[in-house]
C-alpha cells in the first residue's frame, strides 16, 4: 500500500451513518488524506442537509470533503469511483444489526474486496466516539504480498498510535510433512514444528529489518492450522482491535464454494479487517 | 534409545511375553471355537482368524500389548451374514454355502479396513456419538445372549429374530427341566456349570485356580468329563454327538475357501458394510482402551494397526477364518500377564497352532453348551444393566440415545441401529439447544485454533463442539505431547456434547500419566443436566445464571485447592461485584458477573466476566484476578511488564515513574500513578525485589486495595494457585511495610 492520500466511504443514510462517518472523518485527518463521500442514489435537498449537519458535529476535517452522488448498482459505482479517483483506501462500516451486518459483510463487502483495485478496511465496531486501537494482527503468510501488508500495518499503526502489532505465520500442515500416528511421529512433528517455527521467525525477522518502529512493541506467533482461519480466531481469542491481511491472489468459483485464506475471514469477521492491495 | 538397546530389551522381554501368549492362548482357543459357532460358522474359523490375526499383526501392526483374532462384536453380524447369503432363491438356508458367500464378504472388508488405513480413517468410529455406539454394542450383547442361552440348555434348533429368541428363554428353561433326553439334559448340565464357573471365577480367590483362566477350566473340566466316562466308566458318553464340536481330522490342510459369486448383491454389499463397520469400532476401541492400560504408556498408532488387522482380515479369509479384529478382553490379560509388546501376540498365535496339532482330537470332545456358557456370560456383560445405569447418571438425553440405538438394532438390522442412533443424538442437540442453525452453519467450518504461548498448548474451540466434528479437535489434540502443559478453552463455544466431553477427560487421563497436565476451561458457565463429569454442556447466555448450577471438574478442583490453602469458595459474590467497578481497568468495562470465588479474610480470587463495547462490537471477556483488601492506605498506580500497553490507557497523560536506585527494575516495568512521592515511597526495596523475582502480573491500586491478573483469559487450576501463591506472598509484604 502507498501512502494514503484518498480516502473513499460509502454513504448510505443509515442508522449508523453517523458512525461510520465519524470514523472515516478520523481515519482521514490521521492520515491527512482526502475524504470522499459517494452515495449511490439520488441526491436530495433532505439527504445534503443530514449530511452537512453530520459533517459539522464530526471533528473538522483537515482537507476538503468531496461527495460524489451516482444512481446506479452500489458495486459498480463504487468501484468505478475507486478507480476514478484513484482511491487509496476504501472503509466499509457494518451495520450494526446482526443479520443484516451477515447479508452486508456476506454479499457487498465481498465483492468490494474482490474486486477492488485499492486496499479495503471493513469495521465491525464503527464508533463516534473514538476507541483506541491497541493490537493489531497482521499476517506474516509466506507470500510475495506480505512484505507490502507488515508495512502497511506497520504504517497504520504509527497513524492509529497503535503500540502493539503481532505478526502471525500461519503453516498448513501439508508442510509439515509428517503425520502424528505414534510416540515416534509426534516427536518427530514437534521437531519439525520447531524447526519451521524458527524458520519463519527468521524470515519475518528479516523483513522487520526493513523497518523501522521505535516505539511499537512486536511479536511473532506462529500457528500450525488451517490458513486464513487461524489468524481470525486468533485475532478474536486475543481480541485484536485490527486485522491486517494480504489481498487474496485470485479467487475462482470453488473457492466461494469451499471457503479458503480470506473468505474465513470475511465470513465471520473477527474484528475490524483491513485487506492490503 | 539407540537401536541396538531397543533390541536388547525385545529380547530380554522375550520370556514374560511368552508367559502372557500362552496365558492368552488358554483363552482364546476356547473363545475363537465359542465365537465361530456362535456366528454359525465352522468352530475351527475362529482359530483360524486367531492365528493369522497374531501373526499379520505382530509384525506389521502398530499396536504394542494388543491382542487379535476374532471379536464378539462380529457375531451377531456374521451370523446375520451367513443366514441372509445362504439363503436360497427356494428359501431354503444352506449355512456352509453361506458361509463361503460370507467368507468373500470378510475378504473384501479387509481390503476396505486396509483402503481406511491409508486413507488415514482409522478413526471411523470418532464420528459415531458414543452413547450410540454404548447402545449398539449393548445391542449386541443381546443378540449373543438371545441364541446362546437357547444353546447352552442344549436346544440347537431355537430359531428366529433376536426378540423372538428372548421371549423363547423362559419357555427353553422349561423344556430343559422337564425334558427326558438325557444327551439334551446332561449338555445342558455343562452348560449351567460352564456359566457358573465364568460367573464365580472372578470371585474365587485362589493363586493356583486363577492361573488358568476360566474357559480354559471349562474345556479341561469337559474334556476331562469325557476321558472319564471313556476310561473308568461302564457307561457310554451321556452327550451325543451332534452336541459335540465338530472339527475334521486334517485340520490344518483342508480350508475353506471364499465363493465371490454374490459380490454385486445388495446382501452382500450389506454384509461388507456391516462387518467393516464393526469391525472397525470395535478394533478402535479396544486399541484405544488398551492404550490406558499400557505399563509404557506408547501411543499405539491406528492407521497402520487398522492397515495390519485389514491384511490379517484379507488372509484369514481366504484361508477360511473369521473377521481379525482388536480385542479388548484378551488384551487385558496380556497386560495382566506382564505382555510387553506386539511378540505376546505372536506367542499367542503360535500356542494355538499347538493346540490343534496336538490337541484336536481332545477338543472334538467339548460340548456345545460349554462353549455357549462363555458367550452367554460375553453377552451378558456387553448388556450387563451396569452400563445401563452408567449411560443414565451422564443423562436421560443419552439414555435416550442408547435405548433407541438398542431397540433399532435389536428389531431390524445393526446398520439402521446406528444411524438412528447418530440422527437421534442430532435431532436431541437441536432440541438442547433450540437452534438448528449453530449446526448446520458451522459444521463444515473449522473451528479449533491451537497455539503455543509462554511454553503451553492453549487450545480454542469456537461455535459447537460434538461429535459431529469432533476430529478437528482430535486432531490438533494428538499432536500435543502428553508431557506437556494443554489448555482446552471451551468459552467461545455454545454447546459441549457428551462424545467430546467423554474424550476430553480421557486426554486428561492420558497426560497425567504422562505427567503433563490437561485442562479443560470456559464451561463453568454452562447449564448441564447431571453431576457427570461427562455429561453435555450448553453455554448460558449470562442473564440466566443458575445459583445452584452443576459444578464443572474445573469448579471442583478449585473447590478442593480452596480446602488445601485454607481458602473459603464461594460459586458467586456479590461484594466483589461492587468493588470492581472502582479499579481504572473497569471503567470502561461493564461487569456481568463475578463468580468461582475463593477467599480468606482479605484476599479473594475470582472468575469476573465482563463486557466491552455494545451491540455488535461487545464483546465478553472472561478472566481469573486475585484482590487484595489492604489494610493501610495504598497510593493508585498500575504496574506492567514494559512493552505491554493494553491496560494502560485510562491513565494515558501520566510518564512511566522511574526508580533511579533500581534501574533493572525500571526497564523490566512500566509504572504509572498520579501522586508520584506517595508512589515512590510505597515501592520499598524489599517489595522491589519480590515482583522482580516472580512473574509479571499486571498490577493494579486503588483504595479497594489491590488487583493482580495475568492474561485476560481464565487461568486454569495450576495458573491459579500461582497466582494465589503470588497474591499472598505480595500481601505479607506490603502488610509489613
Amino acid at each position: 500500500m502507498n501512502t494514503i492520500n484518498k480516502i473513499l466511504v460509502g454513504i448510505a443514510f443509515s442508522p449508523n451513518l453517523k458512525s461510520n462517518l465519524f470514523e472515516a472523518v478520523r481515519m482521514a485527518n490521521m492520515f491527512d488524506a482526502q475524504l470522499i463521500g459517494v452515495h449511490v442514489g439520488e441526491e436530495t435537498d433532505k439527504k445534503k442537509v443530514q449530511l452537512s449537519d453530520l459533517l459539522e458535529q464530526a471533528e473538522p476535517l483537515k482537507n476538503s470533503f468531496k461527495t460524489i452522488w451516482q444512481k446506479g448498482k452500489t458495486v459498480d459505482v463504487i468501484l468505478k469511483t475507486c478507480t476514478h479517483e484513484a482511491v487509496d483506501l476504501l472503509i466499509l462500516g457494518a451495520l450494526q444489526q446482526e443479520k443484516l451486518l451477515k447479508y452486508y459483510v456476506g454479499s457487498i463487502a465481498r465483492v468490494l474486496t474482490r474486486k477492488a483495485t485499492c486496499s479495503v478496511l471493513l469495521m465491525i465496531k464503527p464508533s463516534v466516539v473514538r476507541v483506541v486501537c491497541k493490537h493489531i494482527v497482521v499476517n506474516g503468510l509466506h507470500n510475495d504480498k506480505t512484505i507490502k501488508t507488515i508495512k502497511s500495518a506497520f504504517d497504520f499503526s504509527k497513524h492509529l498510535h497503535c503500540k502493539k502489532i503481532t505478526i502471525v505465520e500461519e503453516v498448513s500442515k501439508s508442510e509439515l510433512h509428517v503425520e502424528v500416528n505414534d510416540d515416534r511421529t509426534l516427536r518427530k512433528s514437534t521437531i519439525v514444528k520447531e524447526r519451521i517455527k524458527n524458520r519463519e521467525d527468521m524470515r519475518i525477522k528479516n523483513i522487520l529489518n526493513e523497518i523501522n518502529y521505535e516505539d511499537i512493541s512486536v511479536n511473532t506467533q506462529s500457528i500450525f492450522g488451517r490458513r486464513g482461519y487461524s489468524i481470525g480466531h486468533y485475532a478474536k481469542v486475543k481480541r485484536a482491535d485490527l486485522l491486517v491481511m494480504n489481498a487474496p491472489d485470485k479467487i475462482r468459483f470453488i473457492d466461494r464454494i469451499f471457503p479458503h485464506d480470506i473468505e474465513y475471514i470475511l465470513s465471520e469477521l473477527p474484528t475490524d479487517v483491513l485487506i492490503v492491495k | 534409545m539407540s537401536q541396538k538397546n531397543t533390541f536388547k530389551t525385545f529380547i530380554g522381554d522375550i520370556p514374560k511375553n511368552l508367559f502372557s501368549g500362552f496365558v492368552v492362548s488358554l483363552i482364546a482357543l476356547p473363545l475363537g471355537l465359542g465365537l465361530a459357532l456362535a456366528s454359525g460358522a465352522p468352530p475351527i474359523s475362529g482359530i483360524i482368524a486367531a492365528i493369522v490375526g497374531g501373526t499379520v499383526v505382530a509384525i506389521l501392526g502398530g499396536s504394542n500389548v494388543t491382542i487379535t483374532g476374532p471379536g464378539n462384536g462380529l457375531v451377531v453380524v456374521i451370523l446375520a451374514a451367513i443366514t441372509t447369503l445362504g439363503t436360497g432363491a427356494d428359501g431354503i438356508i444352506d449355512m456352509s454355502q453361506g458361509f463361503l458367500y460370507t467368507l468373500a464378504a470378510i475378504v473384501i472388508s479387509g481390503i476396505i479396513m486396509i483402503a481406511l488405513g491409508f486413507l488415514r480413517l482409522g478413526s471411523l468410529g470418532d464420528f459415531f456419538p458414543s452413547s450410540a455406539i454404548q447402545g449398539m454394542l449393548a445391542a449386541i450383547g443381546i443378540g449373543i445372549f438371545a441364541k446362546q442361552i437357547h444353546v447352552m440348555l442344549g436346544n440347537l434348533e431355537a430359531n428366529g429374530s433376536i426378540i423372538e429368541l428372548l421371549v423363547q428363554i423362559p419357555e427353553g428353561i422349561l423344556n430343559f427341566v422337564n425334558t427326558d433326553n438325557s444327551s439334551v439334559l446332561y449338555a445342558g448340565l455343562v452348560g449351567v456349570i460352564s456359566l457358573l464357573i465364568m460367573i464365580f471365577y472372578s470371585k474365587i480367590r485362589n493363586r493356583s485356580f486363577q492361573l488358568i483362566p476360566a474357559p480354559m477350566w471349562i474345556v479341561v473340566l469337559s474334556v476331562g468329563m469325557y476321558s472319564y466316562f471313556e476310561l473308568f466308566s461302564t457307561a457310554p458318553y451321556p452327550i451325543e454327538k451332534n452336541l459335540l464340536i465338530e472339527l475334521s481330522d486334517d485340520i490344518l490342510s483342508k480350508f475353506a475357501f471364499p465363493d465371490f459369486g454374490k459380490i454385486y448383491e445388495l446382501s452382500f454389499i450389506n454384509a461388507v458394510i456391516s462387518i467393516t463397520l464393526i469391525a472397525s469400532i470395535e478394533s478402535l476401541l479396544s486399541i484405544k482402551a488398551v492404550d490406558k492400560l499400557d505399563p509404557l504408556k506408547r501411543r499405539s498408532n491406528v492407521n497402520k494397526d487398522i492397515k495390519a488387522l485389514g491384511l490379517a482380515t484379507v488372509i484369514s479369509g481366504f484361508l477360511g477364518g473369521l473377521n481379525v479384529v482388536t480385542v479388548i478382553a484378551r488384551s487385558s490379560v496380556n497386560v495382566n500377564n506382564k505382555g510387553s509388546n506386539r511378540s505376546a501376540n505372536f506367542f499367542h498365535a503360535g500356542f494355538l497352532v499347538l493346540f490343534i496339532l496336538l490337541f484336536a482330537s481332545e477338543l472334538k470332545k467339548i460340548p456345545l453348551p460349554a462353549l455357549a456358557a462363555i458367550l452367554v456370560y460375553t453377552g451378558y456383560k456387553l448388556a450387563s444393566l451396569e452400563n445401563l445405569k452408567k449411560v443414565f447418571r451422564v443423562g436421560s438425553e443419552q439414555l435416550i440415545i442408547f435405548l433407541m440405538t438398542l431397540l433399532v438394532t435389536i428389531s431390524t438390522s445393526l446398520i439402521t441401529g446406528i444411524l438412528v442412533g447418530i440422527i437421534i443424538t442430532f435431532i436431541l442437540h437441536v432440541i438442547i439447544n433450540k437452534n438448528i442453525l449453530l449446526f448446520v452453519k458451522n459444521i463444515l467450518k473449522p473451528n479449533v485454533l491451537m497455539f503455543t504461548e509462554d511454553g503451553k498448548y492453549y487450545v480454542s474451540v469456537k461455535n459447537f463442539s460434538s461429535f459431529l466434528n469432533f476430529t478437528k479437535l482430535k486432531s490438533k489434540l494428538n499432536q500435543i505431547p502428553e508431557t506437556e502443559e494443554a489448555i482446552v478453552d471451551f468459552s467461545l463455544c455454545d454447546f459441549v456434547d457428551h462424545s467430546v466431553m467423554e474424550n476430553m477427560s480421557n486426554y486428561a487421563e492420558a497426560f497425567a500419566r504422562k505427567g503433563g497436565d490437561f485442562e479443560v476451561i470456559g464451561l463453568d458457565d454452562s447449564k448441564s443436566g447431571s453431576e457427570h463429569p461427562f455429561a453435555l454442556r450448553k453455554i448460558l447466555p449470562k442473564q440466566m445464571i443458575p445459583k445452584k448450577g452443576v459444578l464443572t471438574k474445573r469448579q471442583k478442583n478449585i473447590q478442593k485447592i480452596s480446602e488445601e490453602m485454607h481458602y473459603a469458595y464461594d460459586a458467586f459474590s456479590a461484594i466483589e461485584m461492587e468493588e470492581l467497578p472502582q479499579f481504572g481497568y473497569f471503567k470502561t468495562r461493564k461487569i456481568d458477573k463475578v463468580s468461582n470465588v475463593l477467599s480468606n479474610d482479605n484476599c479473594t480470587i475470582f472468575d469476573v466476566q465482563f463486557s466491552e463495547g455494545e451491540m455488535i462490537a461487545k464483546q465478553v471477556i472472561k478472566a481469573t484476578m486475585f484482590h487484595i483488601h489492604t489494610q493501610r492506605e495504598v497510593p493508585n498506580f498500575t504496574l506492567d511488564k514494559e512493552g505491554i500497553f493494553e491496560y494502560l490507557y485510562h491513565f494515558a497523560g501520566f510518564k512511566d515513574i522511574n526508580l533511579e536506585r533500581h534501574p533493572d527494575f525500571s526497564k523490566r516495568f512500566y509504572l504509572l500513578g498520579k501522586n508520584e512521592a506517595k508512589i515512590r515511597t510505597f515501592f520499598t526495596d524489599e517489595l522491589i525485589l519480590f515482583l522482580e523475582s516472580n512473574k509479571q502480573y499486571h498490577i493494579e491500586a486503588s483504595k479497594v486495595g489491590l488487583l493482580i491478573f495475568s492474561n485476560e483469559r481464565l487461568a486454569s487450576v495450576k495458573e491459579i494457585k500461582a497466582l494465589a501463591y503470588f497474591g499472598a506472598s505480595l500481601r505479607k509484604i506490603i502488610e509489613k511495610c
